[in-house]
């Protein structure tokens, strides 16, 4: 049967990695191609790539690795799938067929859309009339309000838009996207487990797979996450901060009772 | 050298790259003259099985293909949507008709209500008849899957490995030597590797 997934998530901002808190707090770890490098030979089921950058400046400490054109993301697309033999999500800053075809065609097996999607909905039919509902992704990132509810922001994070996650997940899908990646901004670097209940409820409104994202702190989260409804388990720092933490994520999940590759 | 067939379709970057990877020379075919002095075809594929097939046929593939492979025998690798433009009719945002080679139809996937669709992720393939392509993997292995579609053949002796989703459904198939996985083999680490130097390593090589 099918396996659940363990998913390392990069962030990509400016030409470097980076590690990033409730959304705005961005600290960086270094070169975006060595971790693949590290992520293949441990074998990972699947890795997502997010380009975070809200603008086109590059940071110049890029002069310190040895990748050159590390200012266009589109050069560290095809550096990561020259040694990425593993399903891999490219995202952040796409906005229309051509783009995501450029991607593809570069070595992306699936692009998400998280702000576009919202802004312009038509973009996840097109998407998936040209290249299929498995290669669309919709990326969704939710706020909790102080009274319990949640919506989807989008910007990252700085733009409200009314969308209960839910409701916007099930529309998503009815429009042609193949799979969910669901983030909470509160939860975003808090090591604090995922928001279940915001996995449950998208998990319930949709039957596209999703992906819970959004605060691993310990590999035993996962397998919350897992039973909450979610088919695949991403996380990002904790993949940056622990050793083996492929082996130490699978085991857990293992240990949960959950089908894995091993 | 190997021809990987560039009609807009593709994750072609990967398959170059797992090829490369593994020291075996390929090129990016974007047309029908790239196909002839090719030992043998790769068909990737990510996207929607009518657009696939209206590309092929846009960029002047089809005829050259049916010369090639059909009459000429040349190796063919499918993946993915190059297994499933093999049947001969898909459904897929409407009715198209695929290359034919392989008779049968493709049909969206259908399975019980608790699983979800599209089919993602890493899923065993149980080999249900000796394919020289999956030497050396025993008698199931663990492959990537992406997919909402899957190929019915008329003739289930084409079947060469099958995949449980809730339903069992066709994972790869050869006739001849006209063979296809549903799976990417690009994107299936070491287990993938081996089936597209399992391939590589059966092409003449004279050429």
């Amino acid at each position: 049967m099918l396996k659940k997934r363990l998913i390392p998530l990069l962030l990509l901002q400016n030409g470097l990695l980076v590690r990033s808190e409730s959304f705005s707090i961005h600290q960086v770890l270094g070169n975006p191609i060595h971790e693949v490098e590290r992520f293949n030979q441990w074998s990972v089921d699947e890795l997502i790539y997010i380009d975070i950058s809200q603008d086109d400046a590059c940071d110049l400490r890029r002069d310190d690795h040895k990748i050159r054109g590390l200012n266009d993301p589109l050069a560290i697309l095809d550096a990561v799938s020259r040694t990425c033999f593993m399903p891999l999500t490219w995202g952040g800053r796409i906005r229309s067929v051509a783009e995501m075809r450029e991607r593809i065609s570069r070595g992306a097996d699936k692009i998400t859309l998280n702000s576009a999607a919202v802004k312009t909905p038509d973009l996840i039919t097109q998407g998936a009339q040209v290249f299929g509902s498995q290669a669309i992704v919709v990326s969704i990132d939710s706020r909790r309000h102080a009274d319990g509810t949640r919506e989807v922001f989008i910007d990252g994070g700085r733009t409200a838009t009314g969308w209960k996650p839910d409701d916007w997940a099930r529309e998503a899908q009815r429009l042609g996207a193949g799979e969910i990646l669901l983030q909470s901004i509160e939860r975003d670097g808090t090591g604090e487990g995922y928001d279940l209940e915001l996995i449950a409820a998208v998990a319930a409104a949709t039957s596209i797979p999703v992906i819970a994202c959004s605060g691993v702190g310990r590999y035993e989260h996962y397998v919350d996450g897992i039973r909450a409804g979610a088919s695949a388990v991403a996380a990002a720092n904790i993949w940056h901060f622990k050793e083996l933490s492929d082996r130490g994520g699978k085991r857990a999940l293992a240990k949960g009772g959950i089908d894995i590759r091993l | 050298m190997i021809a990987i067939i560039d009609y807009g379709m593709g994750n072609l970057r990967s398959v170059f790259n797992a090829f490369q990877a593994l020291g075996i020379e390929a090129v990016i075919a974007d047309g029908p003259a790239g196909l002839r002095e090719a030992a043998g075809v790769v068909l990737p594929g990510v996207g929607a099985f009518g657009d696939g097939m209206r590309n092929l046929c846009e960029r002047g593939f089809i005829e050259e293909l049916e010369k090639q492979v059909v009459a000429g025998g040349k190796p063919f690798l499918g993946l993915c949507l190059g297994l499933q433009l093999l049947g001969t009719r898909g459904f897929e945002h409407g009715e198209n008709a695929g290359l034919g080679w392989i008779p049968g139809v493709v049909n969206r996937l259908v399975v019980p209500d608790a699983l979800r669709v599209p089919h993602i992720g890493w899923n065993d393939t149980r080999f249900v008849k000796p394919d020289a392509l999956f030497d050396g993997l025993g008698a199931a292995a663990a492959f990537y899957f992406v997919h909402s579609f899957v190929l019915v053949p008329d003739d289930p002796a084409v079947i060469t490995g099958v995949c449980d989703y809730g339903v069992d459904f066709t994972a790869s198939v050869r006739r001849d030597n006209i063979c296809a996985t549903q799976f990417h083999p690009e994107k299936s680490h070491k287990a993938g590797l081996a089936v597209l130097r399992n391939w590589a390593a059966a092409l003449p090589k004279s050429c």
